[in-house]
């Protein structure tokens, strides 16, 4: 890995500014505009807001389950012993895993090149 | 120097152990299997005294002390995340709450595992890309260093304190009962061996901690969880029909019980661990132990799926202790004539329905190692703890705002270690004061604080451009008061601890008004603000923004 940018805020030592966002810096003007930086910033915002939202549905409807409808989480599936509310929360936790799974799929792939492109044209 | 201290704190530990031995031991029963957790404790010492060893030994710069050198893998981080999350209290309190209400455990479990998509989606890769060591770096990045790295660190020093008085009580009264040590001695053991681990391993040494721990405790877990399967074909459904039949509460142990009686209740709960754990520090600082945002993300990913895991194999134990314990005396205090009460005669209490279980299905020395894990866990924890904090008084408040930044970073990393110190001490004193207090909402708290003070000021500096240095002290100082101060008026304190009548606060979880009060004070304060302070930051959210999403101008893996 490179250390080369160590220097924007490396150390204690006192720095010229003591706000690393205060230097004004030209390249920053450049990248905002390119369509690259543009495309990587709406789509990756998008993508998070909806997994964002697909969370808080699930886990806010399963308590939600759990505080206004007690006696359909406690039917029984398949005429066994394990409720349906048992599935559900066992649902909760694998959704999580899976969702974690499919943002990193998709940043890995699509981000990430839209990322190194991004890099390739402003010369980084 | 580092050897001298290694080795006394290897001689208190013999000294306790023996004494552990001695005549004190008589009237308590496990003492015929206390001998194996010891001394696979004592390995577990011996073991991570030698990382310690070495890390120190590699630990030169500050970016070693506070970070590992960034040098962490994705697996390596993700192991040690779940190793902070998997504490005690999730490990032994969830398959104690399994057991004795079934499903309600299963609410819990779902609760703390939710918040990692959040951290995931909103906070780890920015996290990266804009912070060094604290998660103070990332909120004061164009905000005012002094007042932000202020609140950053008090939200810090807060959540440290309450998550570390629950651990240190927990830990004394576990070890009090594991291994026939007095409450005192446990806690002082405790505390010194975390002050160890920090103050000369720094992150290294306590990342290596955790993960040593973790992978105990999964295996440990995943061998009781296969057991109970195993007698039950590894068919789920035989071993809940089981327990229906041995339960006092039958069939309702399947379905939600009085956990969530309340859905304002229930929903404030969710929000308080859903958003906590993207406020808590020292989950936070492991973000910065990573080469850049991809191993970040990967992390949280890996993290989530061994947690999942994890909380399932608690609720698979939970439900074994009731299908392999209930039935057999031997695990209870028995009463005049023989009788017990499945669910308050257990011997230890419910919380000790996991080591009991371990005894069960794999014998004394099997206890024994599970014992031994169960105190691992608590040393990790606390270690982690600790570190956060003593970063949180050296690289913010020493280093930031009292020095301005005129300071050298052996200077700095001098007064952590100083700080890892006193933050021992203190949480010693405090696990000695706290002995028979009511501490079992302090972990609640520790996350409604971070839901309400740390992360609220972090994800608005992060993500919403208008958000100014006044917007987001006023909005972390009233998540803070607000989120502590409708714990001290609910009823977990208000009347239980200082004995009033009726509580003014009417929930036990204050996180669904706390957080929106303080995301709402940082908008407003915000709008309202139009210094020229405020002009500057906002002007300069371009650069963080550009930074924050593509990595460029990042923190690197630091150079040895």
């Amino acid at each position: 890995m490179s250390s080369s940018t160590l220097g924007l805020r490396g150390g204690t030592a006192p720095p010229p500014s003591r706000n690393a966002a205060a230097a004004v810096d030209p390249q920053i003007d450049r990248i905002v505009r390119t369509p690259e930086f543009q495309q990587l910033v709406a789509e990756r915002t998008r993508f998070g807001v909806i997994l964002t939202i697909l969370m808080l549905v699930v886990y806010f409807g399963f308590i939600g389950l759990i505080a206004f409808d007690k006696s359909l989480m406690a039917v029984k599936v398949g005429g066994g012993t394990a409720s349906l509310g048992l599935f559900l929360g066992v649902f909760v936790i694998l959704f999580a895993f899976a969702l974690t799974g499919i943002y990193v799929a998709r940043a890995n792939t699509r981000f990430d090149a839209l990322s190194a492109a991004l890099k390739r044209s402003v010369g980084q | 120097m580092n050897r001298i201290l290694l080795g006394l704190t290897l001689a208190t530990i013999t000294a306790c152990a023996a004494y552990a031995a001695g005549p004190d031991l008589g009237a308590v029963t496990q003492s015929a299997t206390n001998w194996p957790a010891i001394g696979m404790f004592l390995f577990f010492v011996l073991m991570t005294l030698g990382i310690t060893y070495k890390a120190a030994k590699g630990t030169k710069s500050a970016a070693d002390f506070y970070a590992a050198g960034g040098g962490i893998s994705a697996g390596t981080n993700a192991l040690a995340i779940a190793g902070d999350y998997m504490s005690a209290a999730s490990f032994l309190g969830i398959s104690g709450l399994v057991y004795t209400s079934g499903f309600d455990g299963l609410i819990y479990s779902t609760g703390f595992l939710v918040g990692w998509p959040i951290v995931l989606f909103l906070i780890a890769e920015r996290l990266r890309n804009l912070g060094k060591f604290t998660f103070a770096d990332v909120a004061s990045f164009r905000l005012d260093q002094t007042s932000i790295r202020i609140i950053s660190a008090v939200g810090t020093l807060v959540v440290v304190a309450f998550y570390l008085i629950a651990q240190m009580v927990g830990a004394g009264k576990l070890i009090q009962l594991l291994f026939g040590l007095p409450y005192l001695y446990a806690v002082i053991i405790v505390g010194v061996l975390m002050i160890v681990y920090v103050a000369f391993g720094g992150m290294k040494a306590t990342t290596w901690v955790q993960v040593i721990k973790a992978c105990l405790l999964l295996g440990g877990a995943t061998f009781m969880a296969g057991a109970v399967l195993f007698k039950y074909g590894f068919n789920p459904e035989a071993l809940f029909a089981a327990s229906v039949q041995v339960h006092p509460k039958g069939d309702a142990i399947m379905a939600p019980g009085g956990l969530v009686s309340n859905p304002i209740e229930a929903i404030s709960l969710g929000v308080g661990l859903m958003f906590g754990t993207a406020g808590l520090p020292h989950i936070l600082m492991r973000f910065f132990t990573v080469s850049d945002a991809q191993a970040a993300r990967k992390s949280v990913f890996y993290a989530t799926g061994l947690i999942g895991y994890f909380y399932i194999l608690t609720f698979i134990i939970g439900f074994g202790g009731i299908a392999l314990l209930m039935s057999d005396p031997s695990y209870f205090k028995l009463g005049a004539a023989g009788t017990f009460d499945k669910l308050k005669d257990m011997i230890g209490g419910t919380n000790m329905v996991a080591v009991n279980l371990a005894n069960a299905v794999g014998g004394p020395y099997f206890l024994g190692f599970i014992s031994a894990v169960a105190f691992a866990t608590i040393l990790a924890v606390v270690a982690g703890l600790t570190l956060a904090g003593a970063s949180a008084v050296s690289h913010d408040l020493y280093a930031q705002v009292i020095a301005r930044g005129r300071t050298t970073e052996k200077h700095e990393v001098n007064l952590s270690k100083i700080s890892a110190v006193v933050i021992g001490i203190v949480a010693i004193y405090l696990g000695y004061v706290f002995e028979n207090q009511n501490v079992a909402f302090m972990v609640g708290l520790a996350f409604a604080v971070a839901a309400s003070c740390n992360f609220p000021v972090l994800a608005m500096s992060i993500l919403w451009r208008g958000t100014t240095t006044w917007g987001a002290l006023a909005g972390g100082l009233v998540g803070l008061i607000s989120a502590v101060g409708m714990v001290v008026l609910s009823k977990a304190v208000w009347v239980v601890t200082f004995g009033n009548a009726a509580a003014i606060f009417p929930y036990d979880n204050p996180a669904l008004f706390s957080m929106p009060l303080a995301f709402v004070t940082i908008w407003a304060v915000s709008s309202l603000d139009n210094s020229r302070r405020a002009q500057r930051e906002r002007a300069a959210f371009e650069a963080q923004f550009v930074r924050s999403e593509t990595g460029i101008g990042a923190v690197g893996a630091h150079a040895h």
